[in-house]
């Protein structure tokens, strides 16, 4: 008997599909607990199209490729002293950054993926999760060994798992991702498949490691391109949670709406880092941060809003405010950790004559007229030997977590800040949209672990900064921290290159 | 003093990362003590699960089991992603030429109605049972503790799910590719008695809460017990029964269960040698949960291998597994 | 109607997959960026397996291109024959 030649859609749907059952001995709400308190109404799962049909057969084969390819780079890298050739070392800061700040949210993916893999009742969802989440397994680990022959020659790698659970700028990505593990399973994907894998991490890993590529690091770009092949399948499961969702319940829509608008919101807050490493931590350029975002997020973000918007979905709140912030946020932040830069992991600097002049030129409406003056300031304190450090210890936003230092964007000399009460206690916010999304959980956020009230509560040890930075952080103190003219890294960079 | 020689400029300042040289010194780590120690977070959570607000997100409470270091949990095939993908890689593309040779060459019309209608009556259901195993390893992925076992975990989570779709392909060789076999399984899965008691017990599985007894059911009682019935008993009886060429499509399974054995008897050993606490429970999970899996799996066995198969000899290899592991 | 794009890693193989996809889709877009490329067109792009084996002169498996992938937008529907990316607005 010839057997009958089976397309990749069919295959998939009997070798995958039909593996679950309906239950007969056990209450099937017991074994996935999970899927009714968000509100969101799932009427048929079968309705569930599988974005990409990869068996495990075919995911092992080309997934072993992929590593195949990525460690014989990683080795090479290694015997070659792969580190001598990047532009410049202050480089390798933003790499310091990726793996304290981003690599561990990997694994959070991988737990949260794992979580929603079990939970979910239909079967071809929760094999797309799964996928995911041994995918995002991969990501930290590939994350892990692409940066370990940087640990062994630059400082501030050395103890980033630790500094993820404790440092300070370090819980604005941590708590990002605990609030989206902590939510249900729903929340959970439009969070992380959609608002952040969708919308948001095209920007980290397109962009950016092309901008890793340009300055010499190959084992960054090498990772992050690889990584970035399995994003791909990732934001295609973003966006058929989504369409899924949508299609399933009307009374779905307005969730989905409350949580597209809050997780572009965090997710806005989170990429203000991602900004700082464009626009100054990558000192050749590709793009600025503002062109990529109206490439990643503008374009094809607003090609999906328009695509979606046959459902009842519209761009998320407070879109408008971000696409003036696009012009100002990178700097906010580079200069909050410049002034911050003796509480900060990496090495923080004054950007180069010509890199202003980049940056004058990237931003013609703000950079002259808000940001430079600052940078004019701070090279002429340099100049006189005082080269300045912010003693006060920052106010933070209860939601995002980052330091007070966005500027309100009907006048971006002032800066924004809300508040609001709840229960007697006043809860302080850096935006419209952080304080929103108090309001709407405050049950949550009054929980925030908060670093600089945690080290008033004397919940860091102390008494002091620099015991604090070196007990509680495992900060190498004048290794990790500081200006990186004078630091041990830039030392060894010119014996490097003298020898 | 000025130091001259060159190639002393590019001595590393340090040999790995701080917490891998507070466990094992100032030395070169391997990739896959990189890949695994202490990744996971353990401090400082924001915010309770709204799913589960007696837990911390990352919590070690969710089973009894108590582990000083849950990283003693070590891996003895040391798999983290890439070195688990590349074996698993290699197994497929032999596993692949044998489907593809048993397809070929139509060696399924080689075998007699008998053995045609065993596959499909008794070997296709399993299918199902390897989807209720792929769901409570990532249970234990999920919930359980420390990157060490969930990362391994979630490897045999994955492995269980190509295990499914291998079984799915045996059926659709088998019904050149209608599904009918598929169905016809599925229907004695859901409906005839030799498999009710086998699909009570995975329904049962899968609402245990301790992720950790969820493991000794899965991976020590009903896997053993599986294994034994049908990778070595079902598989002499094919081979006696003309039908050996079906071993090609199996191979898989049984290299499988040689791979994912060494690292579960490693995990069993480590944690039951930990504590006499960890010990009691382990053994009163086995306890509770091996007659009732050897009483879902009787109908099964009592037809299994033309009537042949000895579910006592599949008690027997559990039974010298726990003696090895130190459960007996 | 909105962009859809395809990026690729820029390698030996991804040439000829640029090569096929320019062939079918006449109005696409190919900008060159370090390390990568990058294809957009209006509404619609498609890669075909048969095009890019006649480029590459071996037997290509649609889902070989996540080898290749860097990134994509636009929605996907993958068969044995073919990806396509497409926007309906």
């Amino acid at each position: 008997m010839a057997a009958k030649k089976l397309n990749l859609k069919d295959k998939y749907k009997l070798l995958t599909r039909d593996l679950d059952w309906e239950f007969s001995y056990e209450d099937r709400k017991e074994a996935f607990p999970y899927e009714e308190f968000e509100g969101i109404k799932i009427t048929d799962w079968s309705k569930w199209e599988d974005p990409f049909r990869l068996t495990m057969d075919a995911y092992w084969k080309y997934q072993a490729e992929k590593e195949k390819k990525l460690y014989a780079i990683f080795d090479a890298f290694q015997q070659n002293n792969g580190h001598l050739n990047v532009s410049d070392p202050r480089y390798v800061n933003a790499v310091k950054l990726f793996l304290t700040g981003v690599s561990p949210l990997e694994y959070q993916a991988y737990q949260g993926f794992a979580h929603v893999g079990r939970q979910f009742g239909g079967v071809g969802a929760r094999v797309a999760c799964q996928m995911q989440s041994i995918d995002e397994l991969r990501h930290v680990q590939t994350q892990v060994h692409a940066m370990s022959p940087y640990n062994k020659f630059f400082d501030g790698f050395h103890d980033w798992t630790h500094m993820h659970d404790r440092v300070w700028y370090l819980s604005v990505p941590k708590s990002f991702f605990d609030d989206a593990r902590t939510g249900g399973p729903f929340e959970f994907l439009v969070a992380i498949s959609f608002s952040f894998e969708y919308v948001l991490t095209n920007l980290l890993f397109v962009p950016f490691m092309s901008g890793a590529a340009h300055n010499g690091d190959l084992n960054t770009v090498t990772f992050g391109f690889s990584a970035q092949s399995d994003e791909a399948r990732h934001m295609t499961l973003g966006l058929e949670v989504i369409k899924f969702l949508l299609e399933q319940h009307e009374d779905n829509v307005p969730i989905v709406q409350k949580w597209i608008d809050k997780w572009f919101w965090r997710g806005c807050r989170l990429l203000s880092l991602v900004g700082m490493m464009m626009d100054y931590m990558l000192p050749n350029k590709v793009m600025s941060w503002k062109e990529a975002w109206e490439v990643y997020f503008e374009e094809a973000g607003g090609a999906l809003f328009k695509d979606l918007a046959r459902y009842g979905i519209r761009m998320p709140k407070y879109a408008d405010v971000v696409e003036k912030e696009k012009e100002h946020v990178s700097h906010q932040a580079w200069w909050t950790f410049y002034a911050y830069g003796h509480a900060a992991g990496f090495h923080t600097w004054i950007p180069t004559d010509k890199e202003l002049d980049w940056l004058s030129e990237k931003y013609p409406e703000t950079f002259d007229k808000y940001y430079r003056p600052r940078w004019e300031l701070a090279k002429k304190l340099e100049a006189e030997g005082k080269r300045f450090y912010s003693q006060a210890l920052p106010q933070l936003c209860t939601t995002c977590q980052v330091p007070m230092m966005f500027t309100d964007m009907e006048n971006p000399g002032e800066l924004s800040y809300r508040s609001t009460e709840y229960k007697g206690e006043k809860y302080h916010f850096c935006s419209d949209g952080c304080c929103d999304i108090f309001k709407d959980e405050p049950e949550k956020y009054v929980q925030s672990w908060l670093p600089v009230h945690q080290i008033f509560q004397g919940n860091c040890g102390g008494p002091d900064v620099p015991d604090i930075l070196k007990d509680f952080y495992h900060f190498n103190l004048g290794a990790d921290n500081l200006d990186m003219k004078g630091s041990p890294d830039e030392e060894r960079w010119k014996q490097w290159k003298s020898a | 003093m000025t130091i001259e020689i060159k190639t002393s400029t590019l001595e590393p300042v340090r040999q790995t990362f701080a917490n891998l040289e507070r466990r094992f010194g100032n030395k070169q780590a391997t990739r896959y003590q990189e890949a695994t120690y202490d990744v996971q977070a353990t401090n400082n959570f924001h915010y309770r699960p709204l799913w589960q607000p007696d837990k911390e997100l990352n919590d070690a409470t969710r089973t009894d089991i108590v582990m000083e270091d849950w990283y003693a949990l070590k891996d003895p095939r040391q798999f983290y992603y890439g070195t688990y993908v590349q074996q698993r890689a290699k197994m497929q593309e032999l596993a692949e030429s044998n489907y593809s040779f048993f397809e070929k060459r139509g060696l399924s019309s080689h075998l007699s109605d008998e053995v045609k209608a065993s596959l499909v009556r008794h070997l296709i259901p399993l299918r199902h049972v390897e989807h209720t195993a792929n769901l409570n390893n990532v249970y234990g992925s999920a919930y359980g503790y420390g990157t060490a076992i969930t990362q391994a975990l979630l490897y045999d989570g994955m492995d269980r799910l190509g295990i499914a779709q291998y079984l799915s392909r045996i059926g659709l060789i088998l019904d050149g590719n209608s599904g009918d076999a598929l169905s016809q399984a599925k229907e004695f899965w859901m409906n005839d008695p030799v498999w009710q008691g086998q699909r009570a017990l995975c329904e049962k599985t899968l609402v245990i809460k301790d992720w950790f007894e969820t493991f000794i059911v899965q991976d020590l009682v009903m896997d053993t017990l599986m294994h034994d019935l049908y990778y070595r008993q079902y598989d002499e009886w094919l081979n006696a029964n003309g039908a050996q060429d079906v071993g090609m499509l199996t191979e898989f399974m049984r290299d499988w269960n040689r791979d994912v054995s060494r690292w579960a008897d490693s995990v069993f050993k480590t944690v039951a040698s930990e504590s006499d606490h960890n010990k009691a429970l382990m053994k009163g999970w086995v306890e509770t949960w091996r007659g009732q899996t050897a009483e879902a799996m009787a109908p099964l066995a009592q037809e299994l291998c033309g009537g042949s198969a000895s579910l006592d000899d599949a008690l027997a290899a559990l039974d010298k597994r726990l003696k090895k592991i130190g459960l007996a | 109607m909105s962009k859809v794009y395809l990026i690729l890693q820029d390698n030996d193989v991804s040439r000829f997959i640029v090569e096929a996809v320019e062939d079918d889709n006449p109005e696409i877009t190919v900008i060159y960026q370090p390390a990568m490329i990058r294809m957009e067109a209006e509404g619609q792009m498609v890669v075909n397996r048969e095009t890019v084996e006649e480029k590459l002169g071996r037997d290509w498996d649609v889902q070989e291109l996540h080898l290749n992938l860097v990134s994509l937008g636009g929605n996907v529907d993958e068969d044995d024959d073919k990806l396509e990316l497409s926007w309906a607005v």
